[in-house]
C-alpha cells in the first residue's frame, strides 16, 4: 500500500505522519503543496497538522486552494482514501471534502495535553482495527478544534454512523464532543487528535499505532 | 477600482473571541454591551474598472475563498 504525506509551509506534524505511515507497513511518498498530481498508485493520501500558511485568513483555508489539493480531490472523487489530522482535518473541511468547520476553541486558549477518545464507529477502514467504545489516550494540539456543523448536518452524521470519535471529556466546545468525521464513502477521515504523536512507547504511548494498522488491513480488506 | 469586503459569522453561529471582548469591555466599566460580534475587513484594490464586473468578481472570491459561507456571511462594497 503506498501512502503519500502532504507538506505545506507550516505543517509540522508531516514526517511524524509519515513514519506513522510507514511503521504499519505503508509504503510512504512525501508530497509539496505545488506539487500537481499524487504519485501513481497512491492508496491514501495524509493531510498532516501544523499551521499551514500561518493560519491565515482562517485555518487551512489557503492550502484547501493549492496546486495539490486539486489533486487530493480527484483522488478522494475517485474514491481514494484521505486522512487529515488536526490542521489537515482543518484543510479537509475547508476543501468540502467533510462536512462542518472547526472553530476557535470554546476556553479561547491553545489546547496541547493527551486526552481520552473514544471509538464512535468501527465501521470504516481507519477505526476497523478498534473496538467500538474504545478509549484511546491521544494527544491534541489545537486553537481551533471545536467542531461546528448546523442540526442538520449533525443528524446526518449520526443517522450514517460518520462520526469516528469523541471526547471523553470535551477539550474545545466541539458539538456532540465530535473529534473525527467520516465522508458519505467513510474513506475520507478526518480528526483533530493526533495518532501519530501516539505512536512509540518512547514518547508516551501507542493508543494512536492502531489506525494505521487498522487502515493497512482495512484497505487490503477494501 | 477598490472594493470592501466584511466578513461575519452568520447569525446564530457562537462567536467565541466576540463574547471575551463582550467580558473584557464590561470588566473595564463600559456598562449596557449587550452583544459583541466580532468579523474581518478585506480591503481588495482591483484593476477591473466596470463597477458590477468588480462586484462580480468579488463576489466569486468570496464564495472561492475569502468567506467560509459554512459559518460566514460577506457584504461587498464597490468604493
Amino acid at each position: 500500500m503506498k501512502a503519500a504525506v502532504v507538506t505545506f509551509p507550516g505543517s509540522n506534524c508531516d514526517r511524524d505522519l509519515a513514519v506513522a505511515f510507514e511503521r504499519a507497513g505503508f509504503a510512504v511518498n512525501r508530497v509539496w503543496h505545488k506539487d500537481t498530481a499524487l504519485s501513481a498508485g497512491t492508496d491514501v493520501v495524509g493531510v498532516p497538522g501544523g499551521f499551514s500558511f500561518g493560519d491565515y485568513l482562517r485555518c487551512g483555508a489557503i492550502a484547501a486552494q493549492s496546486p495539490i489539493a486539486a489533486a487530493i480531490q480527484a483522488h478522494a472523487a475517485r474514491g481514494g482514501y484521505v486522512l487529515g489530522i488536526c490542521n489537515g482535518f482543518q484543510v479537509l473541511t475547508e476543501m468540502r471534502l467533510l462536512p462542518g468547520v472547526l472553530m476557535r476553541n470554546a476556553g479561547l486558549k491553545f489546547a496541547c495535553k493527551t486526552i481520552e477518545l473514544k471509538v464512535a464507529t468501527t465501521a470504516s477502514a481507519f477505526t476497523q482495527g478498534y473496538d467500538m467504545g474504545q478509549s484511546l489516550m491521544i494527544p491534541i494540539a489545537h486553537h481551533d478544534g471545536s467542531y461546528t456543523i448546523d442540526a442538520e448536518g449533525l443528524a446526518r452524521l449520526r443517522a450514517e454512523d460518520r462520526i469516528a470519535f469523541t471526547y471523553g471529556h470535551n477539550p474545545n466546545g466541539s458539538m456532540a464532543d465530535i473529534a473525527g468525521v467520516l465522508s458519505e464513502n467513510r474513506r475520507v477521515l478526518g480528526m483533530m487528535p493526533h495518532p501519530e504523536r501516539a505512536n512509540d512507547p518512547v514518547l508516551g504511548g501507542t493508543d494512536g499505532a492502531g489506525l494505521f494498522q487498522g487502515l493497512m488491513r482495512g484497505m487490503a480488506l477494501a | 477600482m477598490k472594493a470592501r469586503i466584511t466578513v461575519m459569522l452568520k447569525a446564530g453561529v457562537l462567536d467565541v473571541q466576540g463574547e471575551a471582548v463582550r467580558h473584557a469591555l464590561g470588566a473595564l466599566g463600559f456598562p449596557g454591551v449587550n452583544g459583541v460580534r466580532q468579523g474581518k475587513v478585506i480591503e481588495l484594490d482591483l484593476a477591473e474598472t466596470d463597477k458590477a464586473a468588480a462586484e462580480a468578481a468579488a463576489k466569486a472570491m468570496c464564495e472561492k475563498l475569502l468567506a467560509n459561507t459554512v459559518i460566514e456571511s460577506y457584504r461587498i462594497e464597490i468604493l
